[in-house]
């Protein structure tokens, strides 16, 4: 009894950091609509930079000092990073600002380790707070205590400041309506910017004041994302007390979890999460989305078949592509099957995303789980090479119906969480159930066939997948069911009221884009020979999103050409430099800001003003009506207003 | 006259304790027009989404065709035969303007299923068709996101003529519109449901359409009916007045 009385007041006091962390990212998309991919970056650089003041002054005034000093650094970094790079990015399409972020976030990845090295760091105790209470005859760690009140207090500052100030009140109204606030004169640069800052403090206070408690790392960033977007999804997107409520609950789930089901532990939260949003698809306090508003995506330009020439030029690039293996090495040739895989993998989750305007954050599941169909049909079964290659990539297929059938319920950021909430599952189950998948140690000997072994055999053999797949999905964008899914992205209302199902199209498609992710990642399995729980961890699902988005959210099948520049780039870069992370990152950044439309996008805007240069005549329209600028910080305003005007 | 495409009887909502609307009943005929009026916060539009499915009734009944709509969802009621208009247009902006009809056409025939094949090589003929009956032909390839308001009305009516329907709801039909397109639209759809028989219920605010173009008119306040008649019984009733056209008004007086 007493122990779980102790075991309760750790899991509370854990949760004290995990709220204020996540209430910042609440308050930060409540009226940016930014999901923070940085936040956990930012918590991560509150604790360095605390640890590195208060090893510098000590005592009593010099521990507080630092660690409040350290959120307000970091707030102010924060601020800088929102002036600099955000404010030229809240029109782009929503997830392009998450892409940002998650650039920052690779740079401060590298920038931590080059600045602080690699080690892990152990903070001083807190002056004052070092000893420990006897409660039930165990002892609790005095700092815990602290944590525990400290946690309410925070969230009563807060409420005060949300509701007794004038700053408070016009964050709230931005938080329900920001067109209406903005409409009504107020200076929404410097609110956003305000809000942005505040909720990085809150970040950055987070993670100083887990230096007496945790090992300062720098891999803290993204254990801490997932939690924190696990616990604002449980309590709601933009609601603080939605957000203290969940970081209990997830705080207290894990401390218990791991005596109750060690084995699962990782999964029960996910499993919570996955619950709320199926009884709650907004979270516990959270409110329903207003109207929907234009999803991510939405291209005035519409979308055409490839003419024939366009046709032959993509025969031309595939034949070129076939006669590489006559003058590049092997490693040149494994690199390039690699980049071929991902293509296909980046194209799967594209048109999930660009059609079916489903942003899923969790996709690597699908790719993850091919490839572990392919390895358990090679190892357990002893199939050949193209039973498992057919074999395998039916393991994602199930995957994808499942998880599919409860995503399709949801939309929007609440898709995107919950797709990634069901990615998380899959990696624990393939990381804790060692008995099967190997655990850490993956499983290993996926050889391909003979006749496919050879580095060009292989290659060939990647291309002709790859390519016959991105063939496939460009044939079923403009299918009837491409349209049927276009038409439930576009307008859920009118689809409905011209007989369509949206949950059946969507689920559809989520199982189509399923398919081809488990038939690359089956492809992977053998390009490498072995299998590991990275394979469908969340960075490899980001590193899909950011293949999508670098190719172009608006293009048809921009992913394949994001997909070749951004796995060059990132494998060119880790052959080169150390800073991989950082340059990389900077790239995305850089990327970001330069084409927001993705370099596809870009290169199609590109041609239609070169043509409407040429036709000087009706098609001129569409340039003007493309270029209106909206407003800045009405990146989610409604698009229809600047092309009625070109129209008339 | 023939026989009645929709019947509704008793149909309640409330919200809390908040009765949105209650005991409304009426019946509709091939090839009547049909008009609901009333004040803002009367029950129009909780009215006509119980009608079209989107929100689900607490009591009465609504036969469609003769079929009662008990439970049927907005996608199922259109299969019934209704075609409908939103008041606040929702259309696919990504798409061009055939391609919107061609979508509801693929649609009606159940052809979205298909995996293969160029969906917009499909059904172009017919959806030209519909497009020349709005008016609207040489706006076909426009990308429909480009189209001024007005265009956006227009081609509402087309994708809601695509499945053949019997009965037309149309919420605020010329919401948000010029007046001589107001004129237009609605002589426009007087026609069609004319020519085709399509029995036609609609919400307006502009009493000029309202007069001009319904058969009858019905008029709601607080959730009830208070007046039901052809435009010049509604016109001259006293409680009409006292609630929503105000004293000394001659909507269509001239014309009568």
């Amino acid at each position: 009894m007493e122990f779980f009385v102790v075991q309760f007041l750790t899991g509370l006091a854990s949760a004290a950091s995990l709220f204020l962390v996540a209430s910042g990212l609440s308050i930060i998309f409540g009226v940016t609509r930014i999901v923070n991919f940085a936040h956990g970056a930012f918590y991560m650089l509150g604790a360095y930079v605390a640890y590195t003041l208060t090893e510098r002054f000590e005592g009593f005034f010099g521990f507080w000092g630092g660690i409040l000093l350290a959120a307000l650094v970091v707030a102010a970094i924060g601020a800088l990073l929102e002036i600099v790079l955000l404010r030229r990015i809240y029109r782009a399409p929503e997830l392009f600002q998450l892409l940002a972020t998650f650039g920052v976030t690779l740079m401060v990845q590298d920038l931590v380790v080059m600045i602080w090295g690699p080690e892990d760091l152990v903070g001083p105790r807190a002056p004052g707070l070092r000893g420990a209470v006897d409660i039930l005859g165990l002892a609790v760690p005095t700092y815990d205590l602290f944590l525990i009140v400290l946690g309410p207090l925070v969230l009563g500052a807060l409420w005060i400041l949300f509701h007794r100030t004038r700053w408070g009140v016009l964050v709230r109204a931005a938080t329900q309506d920001r067109d209406m606030v903005a409409a009504l004169g107020v200076n929404q640069t410097w609110l956003f910017t305000s809000v942005f800052a505040l909720g990085i403090f809150l970040a950055g206070l987070g993670g100083a004041l887990q230096i007496p408690r945790n090992a300062v790392t720098h891999l803290m960033d993204l254990s801490i994302i997932v939690e924190v977007f696990v616990v604002v999804v449980i309590g709601g997107l933009g609601s603080v007390l939605g957000a203290f409520i969940a970081a209990v609950l997830v705080s207290e789930l894990n401390a218990f979890g791991i005596l109750v089901f060690p084995k699962i532990s990782i999964v029960l939260v996910f499993l919570v999460m996955a619950c709320v949003l199926i009884v709650r698809p907004w979270g516990l306090l959270g409110r329903p989305e207003g109207p929907a508003r234009q999803p991510a995506g939405l291209s005035i330009r519409p979308w055409h078949p490839m003419s024939p020439n366009q046709r032959l030029l993509m025969l031309a690039l595939v034949v070129v592509a076939g006669f590489v293996p006559l003058v590049a090495g092997n490693y040149v040739l494994t690199v390039l099957a690699e980049i071929a895989v991902f293509a296909l993998f980046a194209a799967s989750l594209h048109f999930l995303m660009t059609v079916g305007g489903l942003a899923s954050f969790g996709h690597a599941a699908y790719f993850g789980l091919g490839a572990y169909g392919a390895a358990f049909a090679t190892t357990m079964f002893g199939a050949p090479m193209v039973a498992s290659l057919l074999l395998g990539p039916l393991l994602g297929v199930a995957g994808a119906i499942l998880f599919g059938w409860f995503c399709v319920r949801l939309s929007g950021v609440y898709f995107a969480m919950l797709t990634l909430a069901f990615a998380q599952i899959a990696w624990s189950i393939a990381f804790q159930w060692v008995e099967v998948t190997g655990g850490d140690n993956g499983i290993l000997g996926v050889w391909p066939a003979s006749w496919a072994s050879s580095p060009a055999a292989f290659y060939w053999l990647a291309l002709a997948v790859s390519v016959a797949g991105i063939a496939a999905l460009r044939v079923l964008v403009f299918s009837p069911f491409g349209y049927a899914l276009r038409a439930t992205r576009d307008s859920a209302l009118r689809s409905e009221a011209i007989g369509i199902d949206r949950a059946r199209v969507q689920w559809a498609a989520f199982i189509i884009a399923g398919t081809f992710a488990g038939i690359a990642g089956a492809l992977f399995a053998f390009l490498k020979g072995s299998v590991f729980p990275d394979n469908l961890a969340i960075p490899m699902s980001v590193d899909g999103l950011v293949m999508v988005l670098l190719g172009g959210i608006e293009t048809v099948s921009g992913a394949v050409v994001g997909a070749v520049v951004y796995k060059a780039l990132a494998i060119w870069l880790v052959s080169q430099t150390d800073l991989s992370k950082l340059v990389l990152g900077a790239v995305i950044v850089l990327l970001v800001v330069a084409f927001p439309k993705g370099i596809v996008g870009f290169a199609e805007d590109l041609m239609a003003r070169r043509r409407a240069r040429t036709d000087d005549g009706g098609a001129a329209l569409a340039a003007p009506a493309k270029a209106a600028p909206a407003a800045p910080g009405s990146g989610a305003a409604p698009i229809a207003a600047p092309k009625m005007e070109a129209a008339r | 006259m023939s026989e009645p495409i929709l019947e509704v009887e008793n149909l309640s909502k409330s919200y809390g304790g908040v009765h949105a609307v209650r005991g409304v009943s009426f019946s509709l005929r091939a090839g009547e027009i049909l008009a609901l009026i009333g004040p803002n916060g009367a029950g129009k539009s909780t009215c006509f989404n119980m009608l079209n499915g989107q929100i689900s009734r607490d009591s009465g009944s609504v036969r469609i065709l003769g079929r009662d709509t008990a439970g049927m969802r907005p996608r199922e009621i259109w299969r019934l035969g209704v075609g409908r208009t939103f008041q606040i247009t929702a259309t696919y902006p990504s798409m061009t303007v055939r391609e919107n009809v061609q979508v509801a056409i693929l649609s009606h025939h159940r052809e979205l299923g298909r995996l293969f094949g160029f969906a917009g090589a499909r059904h172009r003929t017919e959806a030209d068709r519909l497009l020349g009956l709005v008016g609207m032909q040489e706006l076909a390839a426009r990308p429909c996101g480009e189209l001024a308001y007005g265009d956006l009305k227009r081609l509402e009516l087309a994708i809601a003529l695509v499945n053949e329907p019997r009965l037309l709801l149309m919420d605020e039909p010329t919401a948000g519109m010029a007046p001589k397109e107001r004129v237009d639209l609605m002589r426009l759809t007087a026609s069609i449901a004319r020519e085709q028989s399509i029995g036609v219920l609609f919400t307006e605010h502009d009493m000029d359409v309202v007069f001009e173009h319904a058969d009858r008119i019905m008029v709601l306040n607080r959730g009830q009916l208070i007046a039901s008649g052809t435009p010049g019984e509604v016109r001259n009733n006293p409680d009409v007045k006292a609630v929503y056209l105000g004293e000394g008004s001659v909507y269509g007086g001239e014309a009568a």
